[in-house]
């Protein structure tokens, strides 16, 4: 077992790079990412858990960055809406579905969406993707939107 | 007509807002920024005996340690009546009481939890109604004194009273007694909150020479920099505030609130920067949300269902500190019948101090609550009388000849065609009388409709700006003071832009983030005026643009400037098209085959200022405050569980005069959107609090917003009677969406239950208390 006292240097693998980062055992991840490693598309909409927004990938794994230590992510494979790549066919989706309005959810939708695709290569039935979204809030759009990107997603959309 | 308009482009941010890159306040770097954390009153009324910051001071990393005594500044945007840390007393629980400026947040904190204040607790007002009481103690001792930034606020010292707006048509007295028939209806809608996404952040820094820096998530900008400005007496040009990408505001990021402390703090150290973050907990409690209402409605009609007279109060809950609420109350006042002809009025809505958390603007400014207290009226009215509450809608719809509640005549490119949107919100929800359907055991469905209109309420005299520059490409670039909160107002720009200027809007580049320094004003990010304001400034702008690049090619071409014509990347003469030059050529002046220099940079200028708006009039609230209305009328369709109490919302409908339709899929998902806050609203929302006045778990564990699997079908539709006074005709739309949708839910539920649910939120627990069985 690895036992952390105060601040150490954490190695983490971030979107396929080693990366280190200076930790102390009570700091949450989403901090590290944010401040050391200014990947800032996972936001702190609660830091509670509830609304998703600082969802990250972790191991194939939407992961709530809020609630998971630095520490933790020791050894894991992460990944964050910066490691989508631009041309994803998650972000494609969003963009053609204009899944979003302020923007402030969407990386935590988008890493959602990309586990989803990790997990279900092939579309899973209309309730499974609910319930893989329902971690997540939006504020601005009526969700119909954020639907009609994961179709897309999957290749089923509307005119994809 | 060129490609621009009634065209679903993208939103020109939507890639930084896929990738990550997209930067909003508390994003940007802060490795040089000192951390400030605020404590809050426990206590929603208590005198403030002590506070012992001793304690706090000592710790280690902790750099300044404020309260009220440090600032004995009031503010507020219409009356100044609060102080930016509370002062001898704290007005509700949340108040910002004291803040800690330290090396870091760990050290911020743990200081701020030894700070020690000692209270006397006073008695505290939660409604309305109870400050009102004659033997009520006043919440604010020395209203009396308290300076008026307006002159249309009128507090009434010695009472809770803030303000009050009356509205008088005609003899309401006098018409009831002539009514068929005549409803009475009492409303209790409790405070809810933004939610935007973002929690709200700023930070400051005061440069050696007295430049001050301020980044927030402000819709109101130029407002942060003017109250800064006079509060603490800087030159407004030595005051820049930054706005970058803002996550939602929906109203609650107009008023100026975290800028003020972040000045404090920095100002406490020594101009350093400084940045203030608040939990979601803070941002509940502690910062403005929505207001709640009371009110009693009294609706007469004669025997036909025409309306003859109406008498309403509102008694707005403002909480604390007034803020904008006044204006909230004025709103309700100009708009207070709905889009019904009603003439003989007496409405009086007031803006009342509770110990609640204070109010600030919430999408739609006010017209989601007094639509669900007349809206359910209406219901009523119908049921009493037999009519299909939708055609006793259409019955009363304005139409042109008749005024508005504050005398403005009715016409239909000004107020828009109410019985349209009636007539389509039939079609579109296929309405069938309004009679619940059994389904055979314990469940119904029924629907209920709800219209609506909405007018603006800005100064008199706000104004926008826009300016245009050119790329070497022929592409430009627009910069305004508009922000981008999500409302989608840069592409709406944009796309005004490109049609007048006859370019691709794939052409048209936007500034995203908002300088003070750098961008013209913009009056604020509010009340959907973003396409009407800064659209007008565009087009200024555009025609500016236009004619310079006009001379530049009748001096190139050697022919007259009327005859010149700007188009599709080019600048030719309308006698000779086969002889052009390409516009990138022309735009930053031309130059001959030869070499000589013809011509200048074209750079394009718009300013833009309303015109033509009143205030009311004290006795009669005769007046003019918005320079259009938009109208709407709205169904919503539900499953119900007669026995369990239990409902679904299965559809909802909405139909908007939007006057001309410029982006098809943007206006269709901010209004479905604005819908889906409605649904979140009236099923589940709002903030509670206990005996003492403390709100219950200001957090999104407990404070539930709709989620996925939980939405109705939105169906949309439109219908276009266009203001020639806006851009393209287009009336504002992005807030109207939410208006009519608690209205017609409770309608629908109303209906399919056989009772009055007459308050908010709608959960199932409300309803067995209205149908009579056990809460």
């Amino acid at each position: 077992m690895v036992r952390y006292e105060g601040k150490t240097v954490l190695r983490l693998r971030v979107n396929g790079e080693e990366r280190e980062v200076l930790a102390r055992p009570s700091d949450v991840l989403m901090d590290v990412l944010r401040d050391q490693l200014g990947l800032t598309g996972a936001k702190p909409g609660c830091r509670n858990g509830d609304c998703g927004a600082c969802t990250i990938v972790v191991d194939g794994w939407p992961n709530k960055s809020c609630l998971m230590l630095a520490v933790e992510a020791e050894g894991h494979d992460i990944v964050t809406v910066e490691g989508l790549g631009g041309m994803s066919a998650e972000q494609r989706a969003f963009v053609e579905a204009d899944a979003f309005q302020c923007g402030y959810c969407t990386s935590g939708f988008l890493m959602v969406c990309h586990a989803m695709l990790t997990q279900h290569p092939q579309m899973p039935e209309e309730l499974v993707i609910e319930e893989w979204l329902q971690s997540n809030l939006c504020r601005c759009t009526c969700y119909a939107e954020i639907r009609e990107a994961v179709l897309r997603m999957y290749g089923t959309g509307k005119s994809s | 007509m060129n490609m621009a308009l009634n065209a679903s482009i993208h939103r020109k941010e939507a890639w930084d807002k896929v990738c990550g890159r997209a930067k909003y306040a508390d994003d940007l770097p802060a490795a040089d920024h000192l951390c400030a954390r605020l404590l809050t009153s426990t206590r929603a009324h208590a005198r403030i005996l002590g506070i012992d910051t001793a304690g706090a001071s000592a710790l280690p990393g902790v750099k300044a340690v404020l309260t009220g005594e440090d600032c004995d500044l009031l503010f507020g945007p219409l009356l100044q009546d609060r102080y930016a840390l509370a002062r001898g007393v704290a007005r509700y629980a949340g108040e910002p009481v004291a803040m800690v400026v330290a090396v870091d947040e760990p050290a911020a904190e743990a200081a701020a939890r030894r700070i020690a204040i000692e209270y006397e607790d006073l008695p505290p007002l939660l409604t309305p109604s109870q400050a009102m009481l004659p033997n009520a103690a006043p919440i604010h001792e020395k209203l009396a004194d308290y300076k008026r930034v307006v002159s249309d606020v009128r507090p009434e010292p010695g009472t809770n009273v803030a303000a009050r707006h009356r509205v008088r048509k005609g003899d309401a007295k006098a018409a009831f007694a002539r009514c068929a028939a005549v409803i009475e209806k009492r409303f209790f809608l409790p405070p809810s909150d933004h939610l935007a996404m973002e929690v709200r952040a700023a930070r400051a820094e005061i440069a050696a020479d007295g430049n001050v820096l301020v980044t927030t998530c402000s819709q109101a900008p130029y407002t942060v920099k003017k109250q800064l400005a006079e509060a603490f007496k800087i030159e407004a040009g030595m005051i820049t505030v930054r706005v970058p990408f803002v996550g939602g505001g929906f109203g609650g990021k107009a008023p100026v609130t975290l800028e003020i402390l972040a000045y404090l703090a920095s100002k406490s150290v020594g101009g350093r920067p400084v940045r203030l973050t608040i939990p979601r907990e803070q941002d509940m409690a502690s910062f403005p949300c929505r207001m709640g209402l009371e009110a009693t409605v009294r609706l007469g009609a004669d025997e036909n269902g025409m309306l003859q007279a109406a008498e309403m109060e509102f008694l707005v809950d403002c909480g604390a500190y007034t803020d904008i609420s006044p204006n909230m109350a004025k709103a309700i006042a100009a708009d207070c019948t709905g889009p019904y002809r009603v003439e003989n009025l007496s409405c009086d809505a007031l803006c009342v101090y509770t110990n609640h958390t204070y109010a600030t603007s919430f999408r739609s400014f006010s017209h989601d609550s007094y639509t669900f207290c007349v809206e359910r009226a209406l219901d009523a009215l119908a049921n009493r009388l037999g009519f299909d509450p939708l055609e006793l809608r259409l019955k009363n719809a304005v139409r042109p000849g008749d005024f508005t509640p504050t005398g403005v005549p009715a016409t239909p490119e000004l107020t828009g065609d109410v019985s349209r949107c009636i007539e389509e919100v039939k079609r579109l929800s296929c309405w069938d009388g309004g009679r619940p359907l059994s389904l055979g055991g314990s469940k119904v469905r029924a629907k209920g409709v709800s219209c609506f209109w909405k007018s603006a309420n800005p100064p008199t005299n706000a104004v926008s700006g826009a300016f245009v520059t050119f790329n070497s490409d022929g592409s430009v670039n627009l910069l305004t003071g508009v922000v981008e909160m999500g409302s989608g107002g840069h592409t709406q720009l944009a796309q005004i832009l490109a049609e007048k200027l006859k370019l691709d809007p794939a052409q048209v580049h936007v500034v995203a983030h908002v300088d003070t320094r750098v961008a013209p004003e913009h009056w604020k990010t509010v009340a959907s005026l973003t396409g009407y304001m800064a659209g007008n400034a565009v087009l200024r702008a555009a025609d500016d643009l236009i004619a310079q690049l006009k001379r530049t090619g009748a001096e190139a071409l050697g022919c007259a400037e009327a005859e010149i014509e700007v188009a599709d990347g080019r600048v030719y003469s309308i006698k000779e098209p086969e002889r052009f030059m390409l516009l990138k050529a022309v735009a930053q002046g031309y130059q001959t085959p030869g070499g000589a220099s013809v011509g200048e940079p074209a750079l394009g200028r718009g300013g833009y200022m309303l015109k033509g708006l009143s205030m009311l009039d004290p006795a009669t609230g005769k007046g003019r405050t918005s320079p259009q209305w938009t109208p709407g009328a709205q169904v919503v369709e539900v499953e119900a569980d007669l026995e369990a109490c239990t409902y679904r919302v299965i559809t909802a409908c909405c139909v908007l005069d939007v006057g001309k339709v410029v982006n098809p899929a943007a206006t269709r998902a901010m209004i479905a959107g604005g819908m889906s806050m409605g649904v979140s609203l009236a099923t589940r929302e709002a903030y509670e609090y206990d005996e003492n006045g403390s709100p219950r778990a200001p957090n999104l564990r407990t404070y539930k917003l709709l989620h996925i699997g939980q939405e109705p079908e939105y169906r949309v539709d439109f219908v276009e009677t266009p203001d020639p006074t806006a851009p393209c005709g287009a009336r504002p739309y992005t807030e109207h969406g939410i208006i009519g949708i608690p209205a017609a839910l409770a309608n629908a539920l109303s209906a399919a239950f056989g009772c009055a649910l007459d308050g908010l939120p709608l959960r199932p627990e409300a309803i067995r208390r209205a149908i009579g069985g056990a809460p």
